[in-house]
């Protein structure tokens, strides 16, 4: 039996989420959510806890049934043409979860077996082994293993049929730096191979430096879809960081500027368009107020991510 | 560590897969789970059924014949085998199912390709095999000290599939209902054991007192073990169509709740 690979769905989404609505009891998890996510992309969807980022991730694996809406992967529906669309997918699940019976090679032998993979992907099981640094582990029980070395094998788990689809729920979340490098590397490598990879991460830093394109939802609703360039763009604000001398007080003029203070160091926000840094500069000059040091900071997906799941923003679609 | 120069496998297309591996790899996996732990899966039960037989045929020697050529013993050994058969048949799917929604790792399963046939069809099997194996053990160390006719063996094996069959899929119904041992510890002690128990394992029906007599006629377990016990003498304490008619309906019965259960997803998918 052999796992083949074909290109004849190269046009269709990856993803195609439309009208989507899940309700558990009075809390409504996702409310009408509508995106696709293009083949080939690496895209990031992020939002606060609780903003329905596992509802989604869990309804396109099949964990988790919709109360309305649809779903393909690759244009298989996960209703309808549910073996084929999860034939396409490979998901690495938040939750730490381990079959104690097996050792770590017979437990992804296993499951690309499920995917209808047989001997012929043992050559890539060895491979992602080295990879995700298992090889040492390859014969261990995996309940004997350490948390991290158990996140290392839900990678491979979720990849061991050569999924096209691969979706990361908070991957990295608890794990140390030299598996953060380690997951990213290999990502890096299978999304240049064109792999379409999505990632949920509480770690904006990783989303920024990953993502092509970013959706942040909240409150079951997709609050805005953008590349990560057109998120950082859209914030027409700039931060100026003052140390004043002798710990002097800000001018009244500006105080309604200021987003944090600490230690003589005061942080002000200002519109990029309205607010020029001149013109601190000159009011601080007015009021006889000397400075010490001085910092500016742009904005990052953090400030966005903050300003967007704190009010509700128009819809921006890239 | 390799670093990201290393080749890395394309796989941007669809991968193409064949649907009989996995079914395949579930049922392997389930033998394999009961394999890791043959002590407790197959060793144990042999045991505790060897000791029955011990006690209960020092406890009985004696004791007229149940039926015509048929020593205590002997009658005792098939009901035996069956009632070790139900309750392994019975522990390995709901037990398996169980400890697996409670790890978690059930999901590798939820969102594998795999259908609720191929669910129920791995399962299923792989608790005959298990039930099978504890039979012939069984069997294989009594035959050395007792001498077991074998009058109907076609009856002998329809009867162990319908039956082990049915504690299976009632395994596989427990698993999926039970969300703690504690449910699944309730569904053994104050149903799969009182009925096995209660079943004519130990005694034929027709000692009993007419109410016991009637009750044991409601127990399903009973023509599974009286069915299993014709096929070694070709005597039973009811016609054998009768337990087959009771087992095989027994086992459409519970097969029908429990691929209902799977293709709705009903307590695995929310």
């Amino acid at each position: 039996m052999i796992c083949l690979m074909n290109d004849a769905h190269s046009d269709l989404p990856a993803i195609q989420i439309s009208g989507l609505r899940k309700r558990y009891g009075a809390v409504q998890a996702l409310d009408g959510v509508d995106f696709s996510i293009r083949r080939g992309e690496f895209f990031g969807l992020l939002g606060p806890n609780g903003a329905g980022k596992s509802t989604l991730i869990n309804i396109i694996a099949g964990l988790i049934r919709s109360d309305a809406g649809s779903i393909s992967v690759l244009g298989h529906d996960t209703v309808t043409d549910w073996r084929r669309a999860r034939r396409c997918l490979g998901i690495v699940p938040q939750e730490l979860v381990f079959d104690p019976f097996f050792k770590v090679v017979d437990m992804l032998r296993i499951q690309a077996g499920y995917y209808g993979c047989g001997k012929e992907v043992w050559p890539w099981i060895d491979e992602m082994l080295e990879r995700l640094d298992l090889a040492s582990k390859r014969h261990s029980p995996t309940r004997a293993l350490s948390g991290g070395m158990k996140r290392r094998v839900l990678i491979a788990q979720a990849l061991v049929h050569k999924p096209p689809v691969v979706i990361l729920d908070e991957p990295t979340a608890g794990v140390d730096v030299e598996l953060r490098r380690t997951l990213w590397s290999f990502m890096r490598d299978l999304h240049a191979k064109g792999t379409t990879v999505v990632l949920t991460t509480h770690y904006l830093e990783e989303a920024q430096e990953m993502c092509e394109r970013i959706a942040i939802v909240d409150k079951g609703k997709v609050r805005i879809i953008a590349t990560t360039e057109q998120l950082l763009a859209r914030n027409p604000y700039r931060f100026l960081k003052l140390r004043l001398t002798d710990n002097a007080a800000l001018p009244e003029s500006l105080r309604a500027l200021i987003t944090s203070e600490n230690a003589g160091v005061v942080e002000l926000k200002l519109e990029l368009e309205k607010q020029p840094i001149a013109s601190v500069f000159a009011a601080l000059r007015a009021a006889g107020v000397g400075i010490d040091d001085v910092h500016t900071r742009e904005p990052d997906l953090e400030d966005i991510f903050v300003e967007l799941t704190k009010r509700v923003p128009e819809m921006l679609h890239a | 560590m390799p670093e990201a120069s290393q080749p890395v496998a394309t796989f941007a297309a669809e991968p193409q897969a064949q649907d009989s591996v996995g079914f395949q790899t579930l049922l392997k996996k389930e033998v394999m789970r009961f394999w890791s732990v043959l002590g407790q899966t197959v060793t144990a039960p042999v045991i505790t059924a060897l000791l029955y037989l011990l006690v209960f045929a020092q406890a009985m020697s004696g004791r007229a014949p149940v039926y015509e050529g048929v020593s205590y013993t002997q009658f005792l050994i098939p009901g035996l085998v069956m009632m070790t058969v139900i309750q392994n048949a019975f522990a390995n799917t709901s037990s398996s199912l169980t400890q697996s929604k409670i790890m978690g790792n059930l999901v590798f399963l939820l969102m594998a390709p795999l259908g609720p046939l191929e669910w129920f069809g791995a399962y299923v099997l792989a608790a005959l095999i298990r039930a099978l194996l504890v039979a012939v053990v069984m069997l294989l160390v009594t035959i050395p000290f007792v001498h077991l006719p074998l009058a109907a063996p076609l009856v002998l094996a329809a009867m162990f599939v319908l039956s082990a069959g049915s504690l299976a899929v009632l395994g596989l119904i427990a698993g999926i209902t039970a969300t703690k041992f504690d449910h699944l510890a309730a569904f053994t002690n104050f149903f799969i054991t009182p009925l096995s128990f209660l079943s004519g394992v130990f005694y034929s029906v027709h000692a009993l007192p007419p109410l016991w007599f009637k009750a044991s006629h409601l127990n399903p377990f009973f023509y599974m073990i009286d069915g299993f016990r014709y096929g070694f003498f070709g005597k039973a304490d009811v016609p054998i169509w009768q337990s087959l008619s009771w087992a095989a309906a027994f086992f459409v019965i519970v097969s029908t709740v429990c691929l209902w259960m799977l293709f709705t997803g009903y307590k695995l998918r929310k």
